[in-house]
């Protein structure tokens, strides 16, 4: 594992030990003759954390949620998760993927459902359709149940995907840009909902986000990666914002500007010189 | 309520219906005989010199006209399924036969091909191993396995359930490989990371996934074997929509070679229709 210490100065530190999910010099490599899509990427999520990623697009911000998903291998390092390594996909880790990835022959309850049985292979059927309701009650969708997705709007295909994220129940809700397809009205609705129901229930997030807004108001801690080829994790920032700020409030809170500037200063203009320094 | 445009199309298709019968009325009304010897057919005098009686001098075409091959298609379709032995049974046991024959073979086909389109999709790596038999055997005309089939099984009947298997076979096989590996990617991911045990999988998430692909290589598949069966009855049967069709001709009743080609065009209609209703209930709209 070699990572520049000018880059990433707090990643030399040994994992945190409590930890949830500890990533340890992963990179990832499509082609043996190219440059890698990023290399040396640590860091960990600590149990209830809310972590964004942020990066320009390619730079491998999918390939690294995939890879903590287990739907991808990892060309070099490793993920270890509750002290053992991910070495494939598992009920563990909740995806909300890019797309929505709805199962279109069947309505948003049944898709919900699907997810449940999975979960609880030996549920009775009653208990497990009110598993079902209730995830789909929480993302406020009890008037849509028995729409297919075809007939549902973007934003309420998405809050289905994120309801059957969280039935099962998984220790990490993992989120690539969830919310990119939406427009900004819905987008802050479900941001909030989502909070909220992070907050209630201690979830444990990674996710994927172009939106420095987005991830001011939900993160607790936002990874920078600089661009790619071979990115690098280059920052990793702690959201100095009190948790009980609001979408309205928040330009208010004290350091909210000196955040914002710092984030969107990386991506418009530090990424760059990240990753010039990384290939040097 | 009909639209304007459906009325306009009903009225278009009964007046194609009229012409067609009109055409079909005027080319088989009686008309005088050419003689091939440029003597005018009219001359009743050479006609009787010729040995011909003077009434045969206009003869009626043997093609019936629609008077005459409606009379006798109510006459055959009022006892439809009678039986009196293998040489004079019913129109209508004679296209049941076909069908039987069809909906065997067919299953057959459907039973093996589906599955196997499975693997195919599934493992591309076996897809490419047989691809090229696949492609040598698909456009091999079924009635080109004729011979090999009835010298290897020796069995009238089951060669004709033969020559249906390995024609509606390719349609499903291929349609099925395909529909499976075309399958989004991002739907597999989903059930990759829920755990779901195979059989879930391939009921719940593959099978309803690919199931509009498999239909539509079901009605190519049925299509093809409608069109076999007859041409294959004719070769080899003793019973069957085609054999009748071939009997008829040989007893040069045109009447009833109409009949039973027109009840072979409904019964295929039929056949697409009932597999196009079942295509209608498993899409689904992305
Ligand atoms: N399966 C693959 N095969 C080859 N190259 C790939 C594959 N998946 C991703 N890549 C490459 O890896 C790079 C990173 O892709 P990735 O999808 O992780 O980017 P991203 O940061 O998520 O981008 P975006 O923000 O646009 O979603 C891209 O240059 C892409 O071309
Ligand atoms: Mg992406």
């Amino acid at each position: 594992m070699q990572n520049s210490p000018a880059l990433s100065p707090t990643f030399a530190e040994p994992h945190d030990a409590d930890a949830l999910v500890q990533v340890s010099g992963i990179g990832k490599r499509y082609r043996p003759d190219g440059p890698p899509v990023f290399s040396g990427v640590s860091f960990d999520i600590r149990p209830g954390e809310f972590v964004c990623l942020i990066g320009h697009s390619g730079c491998g911000k999918s390939s690294i949620l995939n890879i903590l998903s287990g739907l991808e291998q990892p060309s070099e390092g490793g993920v270890i998760m509750d002290g053992r390594e991910i070495t494939g996909p598992g009920l563990d880790r909740g995806v909300v993927f890019q797309g929505h990835a709805l199962l279109p022959w069947l309505t948003a309850l049944q898709n919900v459902t699907f997810a449940v049985r999975a979960r609880h292979r030996h549920m009775p059927r009653h208990e497990i359709r009110e598993k079902a309701e209730h995830y789909l009650a929480m993302v406020g969708l009890e008037a849509a149940m028995h729409k297919k997705p075809a007939e549902l709007s973007g934003g309420m295909r998405q809050r289905v995907g994120i309801a059957r994220a969280f039935c099962t129940q998984p220790r990490v809700l993992l989120m690539d840009e969830p919310f990119g397809a939406l427009d900004a009205l819905t987008r802050g609705m479900i941001q909030e909902e989502l909070l909220k129901i992070c907050a209630q229930t201690q979830q444990t997030v990674f996710m994927i986000t172009h939106d420095v807004d987005e991830a001011i108001f939900l993160a607790d801690r936002v990874l920078l990666m600089s661009n790619g080829p071979d990115a690098r994790l280059a920052e990793d920032a702690y959201n100095p914002l009190p948790r009980s700020r609001t979408r309205e409030t928040m330009h208010h809170e004290d350091g909210f500007y000196t955040f914002r500037n710092h984030l969107v200063d990386f991506l418009v203009r530090r990424s760059a010189l990240a990753q010039k320094a990384a290939t040097g | 309520m009909l639209s304007q445009e459906n009325r306009l199309s009903f009225f278009l298709s009964f007046a194609s219906l009229l012409g067609v019968l009109l055409i079909w009325q005027f080319s088989t009304l009686p008309q005088a005989s050419r003689s091939p010897y440029g003597i005018p057919d009219g001359n009743a005098e050479y006609q009787r010199l010729m040995g011909r009686s003077a009434v045969a001098s206009t003869v009626r075409s043997d093609f019936p006209t629609p008077g005459a091959f409606a009379r006798n298609a109510i006459e055959v379709l009022h006892a439809p399924f009678h039986n009196n032995g293998p040489n004079d049974r019913g129109i209508g046991w004679q296209l049941g036969a076909s069908l039987l024959r069809v909906m065997i073979g067919y299953g057959l086909a459907t039973l093996v091909a589906v599955p196997l389109g499975f693997v195919f999709g599934l493992q591309p790596v076996i897809q490419k191993a047989l691809n090229p038999f696949v492609q040598i055997l698909r456009p091999i005309s079924p009635l080109a396995w004729m011979p090999i089939a009835l010298y290897t099984i020796r069995d009238a009947e089951l060669c004709a359930i033969f020559v249906i298997f390995i024609c509606s076979l390719w349609p499903i096989l291929l349609n099925t490989a395909f529909g499976v590996a075309s399958i989004r990617r991002e739907w597999l991911n989903v059930i990759r990371t829920l755990e779901v045990r195979w059989p879930q999988r391939l009921f719940f998430v593959l099978l309803p996934a690919a199931a509009p692909t498999i239909l539509t290589g079901m009605r190519i598949g049925l299509g093809v074997a409608w069109l076999a069966i007859v041409a294959a009855e004719m070769l080899v049967g003793s019973s069957g929509i085609g054999y009748f069709v071939w009997n008829q001709w040989n007893n040069l009743s045109l009447s009833n070679v109409i009949l039973a080609v027109l009840l072979i065009g409904l019964a295929g209609m039929a056949l697409d229709a009932a597999l196009a209703f079942v295509q209608r209930s498993v899409r689904y709209a992305e």
